[in-house]
């Protein structure tokens, strides 16, 4: 039987009041395993930690129990406490008999009894308790980002300038991202390219930054400190070490593809950069669209190629390496507005999203900047944006709001205004939410100097009658319906999580939200970290974000990731699941029901019957693991067991509390 | 000596005896904060402390009412704020089963309760053991599955 020492705290009056703490110590005496059992005025004061050090040391205690405030508050400090007297920190169990005993129940009997009741749960759980040990797990100086848009380059950038190397992943041919395609920026008007390039230049020119553009992640191991990611460098067919960008391949291409960063607005080649500006700016080549790839004809890139760097050889690379963090920063795609057939979405060429309209204002864009029409490219003079299209719409599946529509539609609305003079915007809106540093500012602006009409309400139906888009509505301040003949008809898409974004989080072993977003720990204390220790959310992955509140949360994932990397080595979680082996099935269970991905199955030899023989049993990554015991609860054999609250522990706890 | 036997004494009234499960997250974060808030409530629920609500193993339960208690509640985190993203989901499932194989076996669905208290709910914490302990006040002791001692 273990030594044990009972510690009862008055908490100066504070359990004293209510709670008889010498009758509480003199019957814990009668526990099983107790030795000594006392009481005192404060426990956590340097006076009372010295008083229970010489007690370990006096009585050769084995374990201890205090009851006193709640462990969440000072189990540290006893944990502490006992190792100074060289006692194993988990050897220690607190009793709650403040928070829960002495400050909620006024009667001293009761509150003496309910103390007495806790007192001897506490014992009896001591009685079982093991010392533990934490590990320490080596961390690899090296981040990796996935997603090179302006939050992947920002979160490299910092974790890059905080002296570790980076590898920013692509799997675009090219950064940039989202925010490439877009014209001008709220509230300030900056033309995006002028501030997103030197960006991305910055980061292609890092000394501790690697860029990885055209690559996929493809599996991931590991653990926090440690991950084994497997990267597939997908075939570009042009050697970029001969490559010098020249371009003469991309005007010589003879097979012209809609321009997927063009919105399909304009066209480019099988052999291509997306944009002038793209970081690597070398072209490769679209293996689905390039006629020699699909039929073995043509093969002019390669005959014109001053360097000869065209390659049709050339194979996807899976790679491996290791990485002590990840940044996830995928972004988001725009919703689909075809799932709203009522506005002709999809069917009626002149009804545009809004990075459709981006494109169309972009100087270097397929108009050179002039709004035209998609379908006869005439000039348009009353535009309509209807607002929500995607968002805060619970029968398309998307009952959250976009956050930067309300925002880019202003934006659009003053732009168009600047362009064309004569040109009038309609808005229909359900509510105009601007919450952000000088949002509504400008769209106070929007109003009253660029003559945008805000009209309240929804839009039922667009249709076409002659080269006019009638879009009908009804103004719900003024309660009446409205009807509008516009040119143009702009839906302020919201934002889609990525569509494989559940497969990388599967891949990561990160949680996802019902929609695809990925989730934080917390939504408020741990907003870009994720429940897999290591890694970290950057931008619109988590959930809709406009470029600041990106960037923001972008920094923020970079400390986490460079405060990870600053780290010698790692202390693991002591308290987490063990599988006994002897008696563990394999039968895979645990595994499935863990959140962290922390268990897998391996293969032991074992000697039987004279034989050896292979079998399978569960094995628990102690990096891993957070020490949830969702396992333990799963296992049919009762081979996992959580350490510092094993089916023993908790079940003398329950056993306590019923004697009485 | 019981009350019977001894007429003369009043005979004390019986308390019933609760053991709760609660995740150190959130119920047992809610149980420190109605401590703090110096709320009151009857002194029958007694706190065991579990990583996770989903830590419960119905073991536990059967293992509760065998030795003597007259309810059990388990509690932890809300649906989807589970501080291991998903353990009360299980704890869900599980107590669904649960207290119908209970209910199956002659026990009262009552007592055997699962609430979702957060830490910052306080006061849910304060009425869900306030009204359980007078609902099994009202239903008496528990004798089924009991160990005679």
């Amino acid at each position: 039987m273990k030594r044990i020492g009972v510690f009862v705290c008055h908490c100066g009056s504070n359990i004293a009041n209510t709670v008889h703490c010498e009758k509480v110590a003199q019957v814990a005496k009668d526990f099983p395993g107790v030795v000594l059992s006392t009481d005192y005025k404060y426990m956590c004061s340097e006076p009372g930690q010295v008083m229970i050090q010489e007690a370990i040391r006096e009585h050769n205690l084995d374990g201890y129990v205090v009851a006193a405030c709640s462990p969440r508050m000072h189990e540290p400090t006893f944990r502490k406490c006992a190792a100074r007297a060289g006692m194993n920190p988990y050897m220690v169990e607190q009793v709650n008999i403040r928070e829960q005993c002495s400050w909620v129940h006024a009667d001293k009997e009761k509150g003496t009894e309910k103390s007495i009741d806790l007192l001897r749960m506490g014992v009896a759980k001591v009685v079982k308790n093991e010392p533990l040990y934490s590990t320490t797990i080596p961390v690899t100086k090296r981040s990796l980002v996935i997603g090179g848009g302006i939050a992947g380059i920002q979160a490299a950038l910092d974790i890059a300038n905080a002296g570790y190397p980076v590898t920013l992943l692509d799997r675009e041919h090219t950064i940039g991202g989202r925010m490439a395609q877009v014209d001008k920026t709220f509230p300030t008007l900056d033309c995006s390219a002028c501030i997103l390039t030197p960006k991305m230049v910055e980061a292609a020119q890092h000394p501790n930054i690697e860029l990885m553009t055209y690559a996929e992640v493809e599996a991931v191991d590991g653990f926090v400190g440690n991950f084994d990611v497997t990267i597939r460098k997908k075939a570009r067919y042009v050697d970029f070490d001969k490559c010098t960008g020249c371009g003469a391949c991309t005007e010589k291409c003879p097979k012209k593809v809609p321009s997927e960063f063009e919105m399909e607005l304009g066209v480019r080649k099988a052999i291509y950069t997306p944009f002038p500006q793209a970081v690597p700016n070398k072209p490769i080549i679209d293996a689905n669209h390039c006629r020699y790839l699909l039929d073995g004809k043509c093969g002019i890139c390669k005959k014109v190629c001053p360097t000869g760097a065209v390659d049709y050889e050339q194979k996807d690379e899976l790679i491996m390496e290791r990485f002590g963090a990840i940044v996830v920063a995928t972004g988001f795609e725009q919703f689909d507005i075809s799932a709203y057939e009522e506005y002709g979405a999809g069917k009626i060429p002149d009804v545009i999203t809004g990075l459709h309209l981006e494109r169309l204002m972009n100087a270097s864009g397929p108009t050179a900047g002039k709004i035209k029409r998609p379908s006869d490219g005439k000039v348009p003079e009353k535009i309509v944006f209807v607002k929500c299209v995607g968002s805060r719409d619970e029968a398309k599946g998307r009952p959250y709001c976009s956050k930067a529509c309300c925002m880019y539609v202003a934006k659009h609305a003053t732009l168009l205004k600047e362009k064309m003079p004569n040109s009038k915007s309609y808005i229909f809106y359900m509510d105009v939410r601007t919450p952000g540093k000088n949002y509504e500012e400008f769209y106070a602006r929007t109003q009253n100097e660029y003559d945008a009409q805000y009209i309240r309400g929804r839009v039922s139906k667009i249709f076409q009658v002659g080269d006019k888009l009638i879009v009908r509505g009804e103004d719900s301040l003024l309660g009446r319906p409205v009807e509008i003949e516009a040119d143009l008809v702009v839906l302020a898409a919201g934002m889609d999580p990525r569509s494989d974004a559940k497969d990388l989080a599967r891949t990561l072993g990160i949680s996802y939200d019902q929609h695809g977003w990925f989730t934080e720990a917390h939504p408020k204390l741990q907003p870009v970290e994720t429940h897999t220790a290591g890694i970290y959310l950057a931008g619109a992955c988590q959930g809709p974000k406009d470029i600041p509140d990106s960037v923001a949360q972008a920094s923020a994932a970079a400390v986490k990731a460079a405060g990870l990397l600053s780290k010698p080595e790692l202390t693991s979680e002591a308290m987490t699941a063990l599988c006994d082996e002897a008696i563990c099935s394999g039968c895979g269970l645990c595994q499935s029901i863990c959140p962290y991905k922390s268990i897998e199955i391996k293969s032991v030899n074992e000697r039987y019957h004279g034989q050896m023989r292979q079998r399978r049993v569960s094995n628990v990554n102690q990096g891993l693991c957070q020490g949830c015991g969702a396992c333990t609860v799963a296992c049919p054999s009762g081979a996992m067991n959580l350490k510092g609250f094993t089916n023993d522990q908790i079940l003398a706890e329950v056993d306590a509390l019923c004697q009485r | 000596m019981s009350a019977v036997d001894n007429p003369k004494q009043p005979a004390k009234e019986w308390e019933p005896n609760i053991v709760g499960f609660a995740c150190n997250w959130c119920t047992y974060a809610g149980a420190d904060l109605a401590g703090l808030s110096r709320m009151q409530y009857p002194p029958n629920v007694k706190l065991v402390r579990v990583p996770c609500s989903g830590r419960t193993n119905p073991q536990f339960v059967l293992r509760a009412f065998q030795k003597g208690a007259d309810a059990v509640l388990v509690a932890g985190c809300h649906p989807g704020d589970c501080h291991y993203a998903t353990g009360n989901y299980f704890t869900r499932r599980r107590y669904l089963l649960m207290q119908r194989m209970l209910e199956f076996m002659g026990i009262d669905p009552r007592r055997f309760q699962a609430r979702w208290i957060s830490g910052s709910e306080a006061p849910k914490f304060r009425d869900v053991v306030t009204q359980m302990t007078e609902e099994i006040k009202a239903l008496g002791p528990n004798r089924k599955l009991r160990e005679e001692i």
